[in-house]
């Protein structure tokens, strides 16, 4: 080592230093050791939570010879018939059919309520609106599903042919629960947009409404078609209080107010009344595979429109 | 206590590829005052923060170099900074006392370092409040929350705060910026008063302020140190003309 | 039509949906506590349900749901601490930070009936747990874990790092650092979290059906001692909750009074949620003032 041309003392060590204890070096390997074990057991977790599921799931196609065309498009579910058929496609429908019109009722409500809490009247919006988006989000799922059992299905059995349950009663009841998730996304995404913008139109001589739909919605859509693939999510996962008003009868319907089934209230009325590792019970397995798969689309989509939405 | 000096030798800084520090070498002299001064962006505080490895915990952030004291490297890889950045004592721009009683922002430091005896802890608490020229403003509320303090007292106890753990050296990174003239005028007489027993280095925007307060001055100019001498030379006849020309305000 | 009407009209419309939706859940409130209120009595809060008989009340459904909500916190609240923690403070920029932000993310996605679903599989059987409890807290564990970890992930990011550095200058350990400098001033952020958590928790349904089971066995409320099959305090022990009791018994109940149990159990899970969220507020402030004390 090249030694300093000046006399340096800082160099050189006291003769009366004491030597400290070092309790903090084992102090620093708990709380380091602590917290690695704690994101361990998440990252185990999320990983046998994937591999039970499919190993599970898997063996309809591979111990009970169901082919994954078969489940994935067979239209007739009837596993404890003489030959047990395991056509999964009305679930699969439901699911989809539910989830996709739920977001399509509450996408529209949530943003004009987002562009009410950020553009219009921002005082009442924080003061009103907001606390009531977050109590409909604290609002449990069996007791959206007791509502729509008692008011929703009465009402459309009274308005619309049939009983008042199936894929509408279904998709109105999804929407009240997936609606503050795309609220609150929204208006985080519009309460970002920098003023100047704004600003900019309003001196162009833009109305507020020419504004908000032709500088603020096309700006932000990325962000909020986060919030309603997000909310469309938690619709497709969502179980009992869909199962409570949909009817759980497996086929097709030919209407919006005919009793029909979907991936998560056939696993929930099913699940409890099968043996462990019998065919039947597979092919809910099965299904449940199917709802992970969905749930990695729908992060992977979230993902992708995020990464659009911060360039 | 006993006060040591300190230096670096070679040191420089990396921000990702950004080279913030080029390669500085100063040493300081204890119980002497060291001020740091230059343009914003010139690294001043960048350097003052490699001192006592602060550095660390920003990601991104690379040294190279060596910064000795007490015959040690700070810089080695064996070094344990727990123990070195009990020797140095840091004051920052803004007041940021502990959200906790006067007392306990005092006793909070020691009491880690071993003295757990009530009387002690009493002792260093009133001592270090007296050096700081607090304890008459305080004693009857030591209990009571820090965050009740105005900015300058809030200052001072920052300052109490940081010599409890005895440190040998002290860094103030613009430690009165934020303060009214008043409570700047205090912490300048405290810094005078600390140059007792602590080495000082201090990063200020102020030039009148490091004439006022330091015996030597470092000029710092994009990364690198211009000029190093007594604050006196560096005030009235500094040998570069950088340095003339940024204490006579015609740049910074 | 001139671009003046069209922002007349248009303002007009998104207000009346703003104001429909603030109806909307104000009948939403109004209803399930109309039809619920007159149902709920001391005698329905504390005697035991019915099966075909008029009635029954929710006791010891109550009962368990408060039981179990306390099981999972107590397990959930020390990981999602320690793992936030750790994203926070120990964890790297690089790939291995953001897969693991990737897998918080998707187990956070993960639909709660998969969740009770694993847990069926995994705890009630491969553990050997059984319908119980215990089953039903871990898997509630799995469902909050995702929450609490972001929860104290950003409490901890609000910290100013003024606070950080001075501890670390005093030369306090990092861990020292953290419990106790940050922790106390990220406190207040993480109580009010986790008691909005909590009331998520308690309204949970999906995950519990197949883990803490859909029946409880007759309760002996004088029994605690917690080892005996009958005593409510076993957590091993099936125990079905008030939301699975609302499912069950719009499902398949049997008795007469099912729509107003129903109702009435709906509107004491509703006045619970109410109770949390307004809590969570009030006690965040009450702490934010508490620790940024300026008395």
């Amino acid at each position: 080592m090249e030694q300093p041309a000046v006399n340096d003392q800082s160099r050189v060590k006291p003769k009366t230093e004491r030597t400290m204890a070092k309790p903090h070096v084992m102090e620093e390997w708990v709380g380091r050791v602590f917290t690695t074990l704690c994101i361990v057991v998440l990252v185990v977790t999320i990983a046998a939570i994937v591999y039970f599921v499919a190993s599970r799931g898997l063996a309809t196609f591979i111990t009970n010879g169901v082919s994954l065309s078969g489940l994935l498009s067979g239209l007739k579910w009837d596993p404890e018939g003489e030959i047990p058929l395991y056509g999964a496609l009305p679930f699969i429908f439901g699911s989809f059919s539910t989830s996709l019109l739920a977001a399509v009722i509450a996408a529209p409500l949530g943003c004009c309520a987002a562009v009410f809490m950020t553009q219009i009247m921002p005082g009442l919006g924080k003061r009103v609106l907001q606390p009531v988006i977050e109590l409909l989000a604290g609002i449990p799922s069996v007791v959206f599903g007791f509502v729509g059992l008692s008011i929703v299905v009465p009402f459309l059995r009274s308005v619309f042919p049939g009983q008042g349950i199936g894929i509408a009663a279904g998709s109105i009841v999804l929407s009240f629960m997936i609606l503050p998730t795309i609220t609150t996304i929204a208006t985080d995404a519009l309460s970002n947009l920098p003023r100047g913008l704004k600003e900019g139109s309003f001196a162009l001589g833009a109305t507020r409404w020419q504004t908000i739909y032709r500088l603020v919605i096309p700006t932000t859509l990325p962000a909020l078609l986060t919030g309603v693939v997000l909310g469309m999510s938690r619709a497709f996962g969502e179980a009992l209080a869909v199962q409570m008003v949909i009817g759980n009868a497996p086929h097709i319907p030919h209407s919006l107010f005919e009793s029909a089934s979907t991936l998560t209230s056939v696993i929930t009325l099913d699940m409890g009344n099968t043996v462990m590792g019998s065919a039947h019970n597979n092919a809910l397995w099965s299904l449940a595979l199917i709802l992970l798969a969905m749930t990695f689309v729908f992060v992977f989509v979230v993902r992708f429109l995020e990464r659009r939405n911060n360039r | 206590m006993q006060a040591t000096g300190m230096s670096a030798n070679n040191l420089s800084v990396f921000y990702g590829e950004k080279e913030a520090i080029k390669s500085v070498s100063l040493e300081f002299a204890p119980r002497e005052v060291t001020a740091l001064i230059g343009p914003s962006g010139c690294g001043k505080s960048t350097f003052l923060r490699s001192l006592n490895r602060m550095n660390d915990t920003i990601g991104g952030v690379r040294t190279k170099g060596e910064i000795w004291i007490d015959g040690e490297n700070i810089n080695d890889p064996g070094v344990d900074v727990v123990l070195l950045r009990q020797k140095i004592g840091m004051v920052w721009q803004r007041p940021n006392p502990f959200h906790k009683s006067i007392y306990e922002n005092i006793a909070f430091g020691p009491r880690y370092h071993g003295i757990r005896k009530k009387k002690q802890l009493d002792a260093i608490v009133e001592e270090c409040l007296r050096k700081s020229a607090l304890w008459e403003e305080t004693k009857d509320r030591l209990h009571s929350s820090a965050l009740a303090l105005s900015g300058g007292q809030q200052q001072r106890l920052c300052i109490a705060r940081s010599i409890a753990v005895q440190p040998k050296v002290i860094l103030m990174d613009e430690p009165a910026s934020a303060l009214d003239p008043v409570s700047t005028a205090k912490v300048e007489e405290l810094i005078a008063e600390l140059k007792k027993d602590f080495s000082i280095i201090i990063v200020t925007h102020n030039m009148h302020q490091a004439a006022r307060v330091s015996d030597k001055t470092a000029f710092f100019y994009m990364g690198k140190v211009v000029e190093y001498d007594k604050t006196d030379k560096i005030f009235t006849n500094p040998s570069e003309k950088a340095t003339d020309d940024y204490i006579s305000g015609r740049f910074g | 039509m001139s671009a003046k009407t069209a922002d007349r009209i248009a303002t007009a419309v998104i207000i009346a949906i703003s104001g429909i939706i603030v109806l909307l859940l104000a009948g939403l409130l109004g209803y399930i506590l109309f039809r619920g209120l007159p149902h709920i009595s001391f005698h329905f809060l504390t005697s035991g349900p019915q099966t075909i008989k008029a009635g029954g009340g929710i006791g010891p459904q109550l009962f368990n749901s408060l039981f179990l909500l306390v099981l999972t916190l107590i397990i959930t609240i020390p990981l999602g601490l320690g793992a936030g923690i750790y994203m926070s403070e120990y964890a790297k920029p690089g790939k291995l930070t953001d897969s693991i932000r990737l897998i918080v993310e998707v187990l956070s996605s993960f639909p709660s009936i998969v969740v009770g679903l694993f847990g069926l599989l995994v705890i009630v059987n491969v553990f050997g747990l059984g319908f119980s409890l215990f089953s039903g807290a871990l898997a509630l564990t799995v469902f909050n874990l995702p929450l609490m970890v972001r929860i104290t992930e950003q409490a901890m990011k609000g910290v100013p790092r003024e606070q950080k550095e001075a501890s670390l200058a005093l030369g306090l350990s990092r861990w020292k650092t953290i419990t106790s400098v940050m922790l106390p001033i990220a406190m207040p952020a993480i109580v009010t979290g986790t008691i909005l958590a909590a009331g998520r928790v308690f309204g949970e349904a999906a995950a519990l059906l197949f883990t803490a089971g859909m029946s409880s066995p007759r309760l002996d409320f004088t029994n605690w001692n917690p080892l005996s099959p009958f005593s409510p305090l076993n957590p091993f022990r099936p125990a079905e909750t008030l939301a699975v009791h609302i499912w069950k018994i719009n499902s398949e109940g049997l008795a007469p009074d099912a729509t107003q149990i129903a109702a009435g159990a709906s509107a004491v899970l509703i006045i619970m949620v109410l109770i949390f969220n307004f809590g969570a507020r009030w006690f965040g402030r009450y702490l934010h003032r508490k620790f940024t004390a300026t008395k």
